[in-house]
């Protein structure tokens, strides 16, 4: 298919214009640099007033001509190339499909291009941000993962879905979910809830609690990936449905939630188009152990890590607020964390007919 | 030594008798013990003079004729060429030849010289020389005459047209006097004048360590000025050194002993045998440094007349004399008898027998111990191919320790007035201060209280009038602290050198590292590029190349030789040249002025050019030029490079590039030519050429 729409078009300038760019300074003798945003903590910053993670105006130079960098330098212009014939060809690959198609052996060496995919993904997502594309802009995306079902019918590439005739499994979210692929059409719900668990996901599905309370039931399997992000993101703009989050009661769980709210600081350049700054972070907080008298004998000890972690985050600018700052300190202070699972010990449906009604009832949210 | 002798007899002696007669024995004793004392004494304690076991027996034999025949040459003012011969005559005996072409010896002496224990020209005075004693050649001729009942055979000529005399001789050892067993003239028209020495022996041969070859290697590179050949036994290849200068260490001057070193019994011999009346006379003619007013401060402080009669001054007398001396000020002994090898010939003598990547060396000014002047100097070679050029593989002592690149400890060589010193290392002082130096802050790893560890052969010489052995074997160099801390300061030099070769390498091979990961991935890149729209792939890569050439300089060595070892090479400090010899380059660059001496010295200054003899000046400019203008073989094309002077070298510096890459190709050529010679070398050993 050689055939290329306009969007198509203009990545492949961007593209071409890196790598004449180079060029040019090669054959004037200077040194070939690339200008990376730099996707470090140090260049991110919390807008306050949009409240999400942005990525700040520092660049890292990679040239050719250093030693450490010579080598991602190369790198960098293969996968632009690779992406560049996917393009061209009309495909879309999955970054770990391109991690193969661009591995070989250096010429009169014992090195590879790539050792290993954690090599070449970052590099993908170097090219996204120099140039300035999407990733599916690039053709690419990542391996598949999160599920959705709900009162809703939407359409995929063409083919009309119907989210509450899905059985157990649900409809599994792809990577890229931009309008020309996702379409929604008519809906009855009237929020999205997000939960961390794949298993409790299953719970809620399983005991229908989408149908009962009229919402859209996703998972992103742990952090959320992109795909999940996004669709979530266009769900709470186009359908204009609030976001709720459960996930378990420890920081990784907190953190999950934060990267849904304002982005993360590896994707911090993504944040604008999928940070849901209005997310409301429905449990499971440190306070539920008692209004919901769970057992002592439910809790988990938390580890060196879960306390360094939360200490962290106690620093972060997004969770300086009042609110967040408590069920931080309470959670390190009691030393304990909990899975949603926790809530089983009261009853296999306890979460899905007792926790969450009375949870969104009385409000008892974060934000 | 006497009372050995002495105890003996009185055992063999019955106990009962009475005094009267044992007196009477013990007086006729007493005469003949100053006749046979001496050369019965060493009879009995041979092991003092290094005959305690066969190999040892060998390896003195060569060494003490080999010593003499060095000692001759340099004191006629001759350029030593040297023959010596191993023979194996029956499986445990051994016939030693040593040759020479030093000035000879007259007729009349040569009996008493090898038939005569404590007879020799060099005992009685303060001057730098090998032998000192004068018991070696008669002691190794008696050994032989011991172990085998042969004579010695000793050929000697002193001019041209002189007949040459040959004796045999076998040496009474009861009354330490030389039997001649034959007497005859003979033509020898090889030499115009020289002396052969053969003795047959009892001995064993063996290579490796401690061995006759090893010594001999060892006096290749103290040694610069000697041509040597060695033909050792069992036809194994022949060694065949040549000389890499034509010059002779200056000559060696003797001095009188200084007022600071001086012993009681000595003092007290020399007050009662003074020709001078008085005590002020006395000290002023025995001593240097003794002023008329020294003279009067020392007799002031011991409370004595200056005037004085020497002869009649009593032994507490004397002994406040001897105390006075230490508090009285005196200038120090002049210095400039003492000849160093100096700092470019000890590079070469370590070429001569290596092929190391680098050399340094360096020699300390002169100073002083306990009234005795004395330098030192050191020199090293490091990595490159520490081997023996000349001789069969198995035989290479040096290779035995060095082959192992950088895994086992350096080997050290030790020399006192240019003799190797193989026994008793780590009783030494040298070895003392090679350990006690911080050879890690130099790029070397070292153990704790051990030597370095690397591929690096270490030369540390002494040249004194009076070295200090710490036994009479002369193995080992007794811990003076002034001595000690002379040579920690000549390693400290060469270990800089050494230092800034090291990182230079580090350098070359950091500079190799980044080429061959720009290299590796320029391709890809240029291929990618190029399927990007941006160019044509080959225009890109030759723009690319050209870049990585500008990053990553490469040293054309590697180019054109491709071998690492090559790549080895020192820029910046010696390096071999094209016709295999040294070539120093920047090696004087960062050596210090000589130091004054601490003490007052009106010499100090001048010091080693003060000679008053022809050879000074050349002394001090030799390290200094690039090399001795008529250096040896002058059919060399090569030689005309070897004007420059110091300040070129400076230059040098600034254009290092080009010079680097100059010497760099050249070198390339010059290995592998060299090793054509050695190889021939190997086959037809030639005589030395110039004689
Ligand atoms: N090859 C030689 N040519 C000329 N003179 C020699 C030669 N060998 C020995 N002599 C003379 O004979 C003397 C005695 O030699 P000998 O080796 O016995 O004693 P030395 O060299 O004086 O001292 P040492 O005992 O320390 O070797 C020397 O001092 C030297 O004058
Ligand atoms: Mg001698």
């Amino acid at each position: 298919m050689a055939s290329t729409d306009a969007r198509d078009k203009k990545t492949i300038g961007k593209l071409s214009k890196l790598a004449r760019e180079v060029v040019r300074d090669i054959n004037a003798e200077k040194d070939p640099s690339l200008s990376i945003p730099s996707r470090s903590l140090g260049n991110v910053t919390f807008d306050e007033a949009r409240s999400i993670i942005e990525l700040g105006d520092q660049k890292q130079q990679r040239q050719l001509f250093n030693v450490a960098h010579a080598r991602k330098f190369m790198q960098t212009f293969l996968i632009a190339d690779a992406c560049r014939e996917l393009i061209d060809e009309g495909k879309t690959t999955s970054i770990r499909d391109l991690y193969y198609i661009t591995k070989h052996t250096l010429e009169g060496s014992r090195q590879n291009t790539f050792e290993d995919q954690d090599e070449s993904d970052p590099i993908i997502e170097d090219l996204e941000v120099t140039i300035d594309a999407l990733r599916e802009e690039l053709h690419l995306f990542a391996t598949n993962k999160g599920s959705m079902v709900g009162p809703m019918t939407i359409v995929d590439s063409g083919d009309a879905i119907d989210l509450r005739r899905l059985g157990s499994g649900g409809w599994s979210i792809p990577s890229i979910v931009e309008s020309n692929v996702i379409q929604f059409q008519e809906c009855d719900a009237e929020y999205i809830l997000l939960v961390e668990k794949d298993a409790v996901w299953r719970r809620l599905n399983e005991d229908k609690f989408w149908r009962a309370n009229k919402c859209l039931l996703l998972t992103g399997q742990g952090m959320a990936p992109r795909g999940v992000r996004r669709l979530l993101y266009r769900m709470h703009k186009e359908l204009k449905l609030p976001v709720y989050v459960l996930v378990d009661n420890d920081p990784w769980g907190f953190y999950i939630y934060s990267v849904i709210k304002q982005g993360s600081i590896n994707l911090a350049y993504e944040s604008l188009r999928m940070a849901v700054p209005k997310a409301r972070f429905i449990g499971m907080s440190s306070m539920d152990r008692e209004a919901f008298q769970l057992p002592d004998n439910v809790t988990i000890k938390l580890n060196d890590q879960d306390i360094s972690r939360a200490k962290q985050m106690l620093a972060y600018p997004w969770f300086d607020k009042k609110a967040w700052q408590k069920e931080l300190k309470t959670m390190l202070r009691s030393g304990v964390k909990l899975e949603l699972e926790a809530f089983s010990n009261k009853g296999i449906s306890y979460i899905s007919e007792e926790y969450l009604p009375k949870k969104i009832r009385d409000r008892k949210w974060l934000a | 030594m006497v009372r050995a002798t002495s105890t003996q007899k009185n055992d063999a002696a019955p106990k009962k008798p009475a005094k009267k007669g044992r007196r009477a024995s013990a007086e006729s004793m007493a005469q003949k013990q100053r006749e046979i004392s001496v050369s019965e004494f060493f009879t009995k304690n041979r092991h003092l003079l290094g005959f305690d076991n066969p190999s040892k027996a060998l390896l003195t034999t060569v060494k003490e004729a080999v010593d003499n025949s060095l000692d001759a040459c340099e004191e006629a003012g001759i350029p030593p060429e040297l023959r010596v011969e191993i023979h194996q005559t029956a499986e445990d005996r051994y016939r030693v030849v040593v040759e020479d072409n030093g000035p000879g010896i007259v007729k009349a002496q040569i009996p008493k010289i090898f038939g005569k224990l404590l007879y020799g020209s060099k005992f009685h005075r303060l001057k730098q020389s090998r032998g000192q004693q004068g018991i070696g050649i008669s002691a190794a001729g008696m050994y032989g005459q011991l172990t085998t009942g042969k004579p010695v055979v000793v050929t000697s000529k002193t001019g041209k047209g002189r007949p040459a005399h040959q004796y045999e001789i076998v040496l009474d050892t009861r009354k330490n006097q030389p039997n001649i067993l034959a007497d005859t003239t003979i033509d020898w028209e090889r030499r115009e004048h020289g002396t052969r020495v053969e003795i047959e022996l009892q001995g064993n041969y063996r290579a490796g360590r401690r061995s006759v070859d090893e010594y001999l290697e060892q006096v290749g590179i103290a040694n610069p000025h000697a041509t040597i050949t060695y033909v050792p036994p069992n036809n194994r290849a022949p060694l065949m050194l040549e000389r890499v200068t034509d010059e002779l260490p200056p000559e060696t001057t003797e001095i009188k002993p200084h007022p600071y070193g001086i012993e009681l019994g000595m003092l007290i011999k020399l007050m009662k045998e003074s020709t001078h009346r008085s005590v002020s006379g006395t000290l002023q003619a025995e001593f240097s440094r003794v002023t008329a007013r020294v003279a009067h401060q020392i007799c002031e402080t011991a409370g004595l007349r200056p005037t004085a009669t020497a002869k009649r001054l009593g032994p507490q007398e004397i002994e406040k004399l001897y105390r006075a001396i230490p508090k009285v000020k005196v200038m120090a002994p002049p210095t400039n008898c003492i000849v160093p090898i100096g700092e470019e010939l000890i590079n070469r003598g370590l070429a001569r027998e290596l092929r190391a990547a680098i050399y340094a060396s360096s020699t300390r000014p002169p100073t002083v111990y306990r009234g005795n002047p004395f330098r030192v100097e050191v020199g090293l070679a490091y990595g490159g191919d520490l081997r023996r050029m000349a001789i069969e593989e198995d035989s290479l002592t040096i290779k035995a320790k060095t082959e192992d690149r950088g895994e086992g400890p350096i080997t050290l060589l030790r020399f006192a007035n240019r003799v190797p010193l193989q026994y008793q290392q780590s009783a030494c002082a040298i070895f003392k201060a090679v350990v006690d130096t911080s050879w890690k802050s130099y790029g070397l790893s070292q153990p704790r209280g051990g030597l370095p560890v690397g591929p690096m052969v270490l030369l540390v010489h002494i040249a004194s009038v009076w070295v200090p052995f710490t036994s009479e074997s002369k193995e080992a160099i007794a811990h003076y602290p002034e001595i000690i801390k002379e040579m920690k300061l000549a390693l400290r030099e060469v270990g800089r050198k050494l230092n800034a070769f090291l990182r230079r390498r580090e350098k070359d091979r950091l500079q190799e590292k980044r080429r061959s990961i720009f290299s590796m991935y320029i391709g890809e890149l240029a291929r990618s590029l190029s399927r990007l729209g941006a160019g044509d792939e080959t225009r890109i890569q030759k723009k690319l190349d050209v870049l990585v050439a500008k990053h990553a300089p490469q040293r054309e060595v590697a180019v054109a030789a491709g071998a690492s070892e090559v790549a080895d090479s020192p820029v910046g400090l010696v390096e071999m040249s094209d016709d295999g010899e040294l070539d120093d380059g920047e090696l004087e660059l960062d050596r210090e002025e000589p130091r004054q001496l601490s003490l007052v010295d009106d010499d100090a200054p001048s010091a080693p050019k003060a000679s008053k003899k022809k050879a000074a000046p050349k002394k001090k400019a030799a390290p200094k030029k690039k090399a001795a203008p008529k250096k040896k073989a002058p059919a060399r094309k090569a030689t005309s490079k070897k004007t420059t002077t110091k300040k070129t070298a400076t230059k040098k510096t600034a254009t290092k590039k080009t010079a680097t890459k100059k010497t760099a190709t050249k070198k390339t050529a010059t290995k592998k030519t060299a090793t054509k010679k050695t190889a021939k070398k190997k086959t037809a050993p030639k005589k030395g050429r110039r004689s």
